[in-house]
């Protein structure tokens, strides 16, 4: 018997006492020739064998990340009178769209060392490995790269945007601009109590081109020649035919 | 209406894209200029990625010059020969400019060097056609006839050949330079270069000012088609839904731009399209002078 409850013990302690059931309006986002933006809901309950632990109130922070690509980084200053780039930094993988919804004011929602971990802020998400031997103030670079997509909603960091109902039922919605990039955008639900995080669950948001998008981008990477001669053409048989049409208008 | 762009992957108006398209189109059925120079910067303003807006923009300036220079041709108004020998050059000239690009890319600096490219150019180009025209309405309009220099040092040159639509009897060693040159130009600044290729023909050539228009459409139509299956085949940039747009807005234009064209003097023609060129260059170097909002920019690090 006693046996018996240790074996138990072994088996629910891998287990999280509080765990996530979600739900997506959409799994996967259509970019068809009159894209512009859409807006992913989630929905989700928290699924919990035992009564609501009363010591931390529950909070959960909901992250989409679109695929990671290298970018860089350039300040301009001043050389003779005009200004110009002068250095630049490579960051090595910086996703192409980050949004966070949390249930509460960020440092209510979790702490640095958790942050750190699970990679969930803005910050953390972008990754800069040898940053320092570029330039002597990185920092202000990865600021000026978080600036610059927050102003055209690439990045955003939304506090409180998460509802949140007798901590069990939950549901947020996650604007997505227009200038989206193909591939697999990872969502991940964060639960935490007292800024550690408690448990975690992860799917994927699919983000493709269809239709005409789609046959275009293929035909252009994988046919290059035959494109830039369909675009040829395409060109030609337009100016020859707004020719033709004027000069039957003038006459007629 | 927004549309997705695939290549450019951003979405866009497409009334704004039919309208820019439209006004360079004017504007080239008049000068005989592709109006890259005008419309590249534009697209840049609207958030189009520069690799693509340059790659796309060759493509469109195809469309153009094709409309206007069918317009021309029944006019008359194309010196073929001369034309060929200019393209010649250009095409040795472009092969020669994509090597540059990469070479200058390579260093770091390719953004800087075409915008000091185009506020030099512009700026020359400009000022000289401004006051040159100038000077000739206000010798027409004291009633003596404009003075063509008939001989310079162009006419001292061996291999010469005779351009019967030109009314020219020149050595082909000076267009066979100009279209070199040009083609380097092009392929640099991502331009046809009509604005600099009209002005060598007039002032360097001679040629009458009737038959540049058509002669150099003629020539960046091919110079330009090739430069689009370059970026196609080597950089995946031209973008055929943004191209699709600014042409159809471009054809219709160029069709007007020849017609208004024709009703103008060639010196009003010229004195506006100096100003023109001068506007441009006014901007570009305002941006390089006056400190940007935001001094950090993000380009994607080079994956091609």
């Amino acid at each position: 018997m006693r046996w018996l409850c240790v074996l138990l013990a072994l088996i629910a302690a891998p287990l999280q006492a509080e765990e996530v059931v979600l739900g997506l309006s959409q799994d996967e986002v259509a970019i068809t020739t009159n894209f512009d933006g859409s807006e992913i809901t989630l929905y989700g309950a928290i699924k919990r064998e035992k009564p609501i632990p009363d010591d931390n109130p529950l909070q959960i922070i909901v992250t989409i990340s679109g695929p990671l690509e290298p970018v860089t980084v350039r300040r301009k200053d001043q050389r003779l009178g005009i200004w110009v780039n002068v250095d630049s930094l490579s960051v090595s993988a910086a996703p192409s769209f980050y949004a966070i919804g949390t249930s509460a004011p960020w440092d209510e929602v979790i702490n640095e060392a958790d942050d750190l971990r699970h990679t969930i802020s803005i910050p953390r998400a972008i990754r800069s490995v040898g940053a320092w031997s570029q330039v002597d103030d990185p920092q202000e670079f990865i600021d000026a790269l978080i600036r610059i997509r927050m102003n055209n909603n690439s990045y955003a960091l939304k506090e409180n945007a998460v509802e949140l109902r007798d901590s069990t039922l939950f549901t947020t919605s996650i604007q997505m601009p227009a200038n989206l990039t193909e591939g697999d955008y990872a969502t991940r639900i964060f639960l935490t109590r007292g800024g550690k995080v408690i448990s975690t669950y992860e799917t994927s948001i699919d983000v493709r081109k269809v239709g005409l998008e789609r046959w275009l981008f293929n035909l252009s990477r994988q046919q290059p020649l035959l494109y830039g001669l369909l675009s040829l053409a395409i060109a030609i048989a337009a100016g020859w035919g707004a020719s033709a049409a004027f000069r039957v208008l003038r006459s007629g | 209406m927004q549309i997705y762009l695939p290549i450019a992957e951003v979405s866009v108006n497409a009334f704004l894209l039919l309208g820019l398209g439209g006004m360079v189109g004017v504007l080239s059925g008049m000068f005989g200029v592709g109006g890259g120079f005008l419309m590249t910067p534009l697209l840049f303003f609207i958030g189009i990625p520069p690799a693509v807006a340059v790659a796309t923009e060759a493509n469109q300036i195809v469309a153009s010059s094709f409309s206007g220079v069918l317009a021309h041709l029944r006019r008359k108004t194309v010196d073929l020969k001369m034309g060929t020998v200019l393209l010649i050059g250009g095409l040795a000239g472009a092969a020669l400019g994509v090597a540059v690009f990469n070479y200058l890319k390579s260093l770091g600096q390719v953004d800087l060097l075409v915008k000091l490219c185009y506020v030099l150019f512009l700026g020359i180009i400009g000022s000289l056609m401004f006051v040159e025209s100038l000077n000739a309405i206000r010798k027409t309009k004291s009633g003596k006839p404009p003075a063509r220099k008939k001989h310079n040092w162009v006419h001292g040159l061996p291999f010469k050949m005779r351009f019967r639509t030109s009314g020219l009897y020149i050595s082909v060693i000076p267009p066979l330079i100009v279209g070199v040159f040009v083609g380097v130009l092009a392929a640099i600044m991502g331009v046809g270069g009509g604005f600099i290729m009209v002005p060598a023909m007039i002032y360097l050539l001679g040629m009458p000012t009737k038959v540049v228009v058509g002669t150099s459409l003629f020539q960046i139509i091919f110079v330009t088609g090739f430069t689009t299956l370059l970026h196609a085949t080597t950089n995946y940039t031209v973008d055929m839904v943004l191209a699709v747009l600014l042409l159809v807005g471009g054809v219709i234009g160029a069709q007007f731009g020849t017609v208004i064209g024709a009703k103008l003097k060639a010196e009003q023609l010229r004195i506006l399209l100096a100003l023109m060129v001068l506007v441009v260059c006014g901007k570009l170097a305002l941006d390089l002078l006056i400190q940007p909002s935001e001094l950090f920019s993000i380009g994607a690090t080079g994956g091609h």
